[in-house]
């Protein structure tokens, strides 16, 4: 009876056929490998996301007086709000992350080039849309990394020539983050995006089965535009399967890690934030963006000023145009790995680059640290025995900010050196001029410390340095 | 499949089917359509470029006494580019610090690097920025750390022994305050 009734819809609906002729497409048997499942590890973090968005969507308040009450009920009060919220924000990051290296993989296995230039480039629109889900997603989360994230984004904004402003003001539809920027940010995370998104996903996989899967490269296999397409027909017919049923069973076992991945996360780590109400009068915010945006964070500190303005405005562009570019410039030739020394090199640079920033993000050693000052205490061995000349120096370290800035036994801002064992590296004219005159990053006190206290400091200063060190001195004398 | 109707065969004097007619109409048609659709559409979302200045205006910060002499103090302030459902997003901060008499600085919170919140020192007299670590000093000029210049100033004036700024939208460096 059922079996009727799924033939009798069949017939009108065609569906079984539209099956065969796509899932069920010829793929070199290669291509059945463990590399291969990144794609599709990528589509169900989508699918995934898109469900637990719609969730969520059925009790965020997209409003700014109201979504961080509304996103503290998701976690607090609505069942099991919070564990949608994880999950939604792990997905997130298990996208961005499968998605990365999807990319990597792709361009290892050389299947940007011919006759796949179209294909390379979708992906990387669906990079950028990723991308672009994943800020305006952040902003969703309307607390007060989100606030001044937008602020961030205005700012650089802010700093293209002649329209500046005017992207400013369209980014943040108005002259300043109010009501009308989440209603924005709301509208792009929910309908502009996600419609690009399944446009730009349904021509990625439409190329995916006019063009073929990449084969799996072999060194020497080289790709030429005259017999590309011939060689793959025959290699489709020599040891070409269905992708369903007989290439997707790796495909399968990924999602349901990948799935269950998530799962864990969320339920282990729990949801992210929200992390204080956006209200900018709280001024002790200390703004940190997601995961993801952490090594544009700290490039953006790393950056020497003049030519940051250059780089914010032109690397993007010059990033972007390069990626789109690629499958052009290297169209032919070797597709393997094992022959193309500096593709490898190139993803490892780019891998190497961007951990290092992110790793460096999670503790931003540029920053000052706002509470060491009055929060960290001096080392005991520090102050015992000194002469109270020191002590009163001691006291002018604490109390002038030095260690928002200068780490003493361990805490304390890194921004500038540490200053346990200071006296073997200057002399007491050095350490006068430094605090007075600053230079190298480091503020001038000059006008800011009264003639005895930089005395005081000074004084205990020189004694910061293990006792089998000579303090440095000046050789002339 | 529609039956092949007679008429569409038939042709006008000069020369056109009434089919291909009717098709260039319609395209015709929509194309007026189209364009009248999207201006408004575009206009809509792109209302930014054009030049809006009514978005600064002047806001009472306080009673002058509420400001002593040499000292920084913060203020804040309800945007005037408000819309009902700003909820506290609309309490701009900035700090005040007076100088002498009548004389003021009135700094936006927003460090001129990336617009983050700076923090007023008043030990150190130095503004600090928690994001990438620029430094002011307590004129708000450049001291350390990444921003291009120094603190944004708001303009400023006393009527009636209270401090007002002109203020509004968010200060960057191609548009301060």
């Amino acid at each position: 009876m059922l079996r009727k009734i799924a033939l009798w819809i069949d017939e009108r609906l065609r569906a079984s056929e539209l099956f065969a002729s796509t899932a069920g497409h010829t793929v070199p048997a290669s291509a059945g490998s463990w590399f291969y499942v990144f794609g599709s590890g990528t589509l169900f973090c989508f699918v995934l996301q898109i469900v637990t968005g719609i969730c969520l969507a059925f009790v965020y308040v997209p409003s700014a007086d109201e979504a961080y009450t509304s996103l503290e009920y998701l976690n607090y009060q609505q069942p099991l709000g919070w564990y949608l919220r994880a999950l939604h924000y792990w997905g997130s990051n298990f996208m961005v992350g499968i998605m990365a290296i999807h990319m990597a993989q792709v361009f290892l296995f050389g299947a940007f080039k011919y006759p796949r230039e179209l294909t390379w480039i979708s992906g990387c629109v669906l990079l950028l849309l990723t991308l672009g889900m994943a800020f305006t997603g952040q902003i969703m989360r309307f607390d007060q990394d989100a606030y001044w994230g937008l602020g961030i984004g205005a700012s650089i904004m802010g700093r293209t020539p002649f329209i500046g402003p005017n992207l400013v003001h369209l980014l943040l539809a108005g002259p300043i983050i109010a009501g009308e920027t989440l209603s924005r940010f709301f509208t792009l995370h929910v309908f502009v995006i996600p419609g690009l998104l399944i446009a730009l996903i349904s021509l990625h996989l439409r190329l995916v089965l006019t063009k073929g899967i990449n084969d799996y490269p072999v060194p020497g296999r080289k790709v030429r535009k005259e017999t590309y397409a011939e060689e793959y027909q025959s290699l489709l017919k020599k040891e070409g399967v269905p992708f369903y049923p007989k290439a997707i069973d790796k495909d399968i076992v990924f999602v349901g890690v990948v799935i269950l991945g998530i799962l864990f996360c969320a339920a282990y780590f729990g949801p992210k934030g929200p992390q204080g109400v956006p209200d900018p009068t709280q001024i002790h915010a200390v703004p940190a963006p997601d995961f993801f945006f952490l090594w544009i964070y700290a490039a953006l500190a790393l950056l020497p000023p003049y030519m940051e303005t250059f780089l914010l405005l032109s690397a993007p562009v010059v990033g972007i145009a390069l990626l789109f570019a690629l499958p052009f410039l290297s169209n032919t030739g070797e597709k393997s790995a094992r022959r193309r020394p500096i593709a490898v090199l190139g993803v490892i640079l780019v891998f190497l680059t961007l951990g290092t920033l992110t790793q460096m993000g999670t503790y931003a050693p540029w920053s000052p640290e706002m509470e060491a000052w009055s929060g960290n205490p001096t080392p005991a061995h520090y102050i015992q025995g000194r002469s109270p000349l020191e002590l009163q120096g001691a006291l002018v370290l604490q109390n002038k900010q030095c260690r928002n800035c200068h780490s003493l036994g361990g805490e304390g801002g890194l921004r500038g050196p540490a200053l346990d064992g200071v006296a073997t590296r200057l002399t007491r004219e050095q350490l006068i001029r430094q605090v007075i005159q600053g230079g190298g990053n480091m503020p001038a006190y000059g006008k800011n410390l009264a003639p005895q206290e930089v005395t005081a400091l000074v004084a205990f200063m020189e004694t910061l340095r293990p006792v089998d060190v000579r303090a440095a001195h000046d050789s002339t004398k | 499949m529609a039956a092949q109707e007679p008429e569409s065969t038939q042709m006008t004097p000069a020369g056109v089917s009434r089919r291909g007619f009717l098709f260039t109409l319609g395209v015709g048609l929509n194309a007026v359509a189209a364009t009248l659709l999207a201006i408004p559409v575009v206009g809509y979302v792109f209302s930014s470029f054009r030049r809006e200045l009514a978005s600064q205006s002047w806001i009472m910060l306080g009673a002058l006494e509420n400001f002593p002499e040499n000292q920084t103090r913060l203020a804040t302030y309800r945007n005037p580019y408000t819309r009902p459902w700003d909820g506290k997003t609309a309490d701009i901060p900035c700090w005040v610090r007076r100088l002498t008499g009548e004389k003021f600085q009135v700094f936006a919170i927003n460090c001129t690097h990336l617009g983050c919140p700076v923090r007023w020192f008043a030990e150190s007299h130095l503004f600090m920025c928690p994001c990438h670590g620029g430094a002011f000093y307590e004129d708000g000029s450049h001291a350390s750390g990444p921003p291009p210049r120094g603190l944004y100033l708001y303009e400023y004036k006393i009527e009636q022994s209270r401090l007002w700024v002109r203020g509004g939208r968010l200060p960057t460096l191609s548009e301060p305050l």
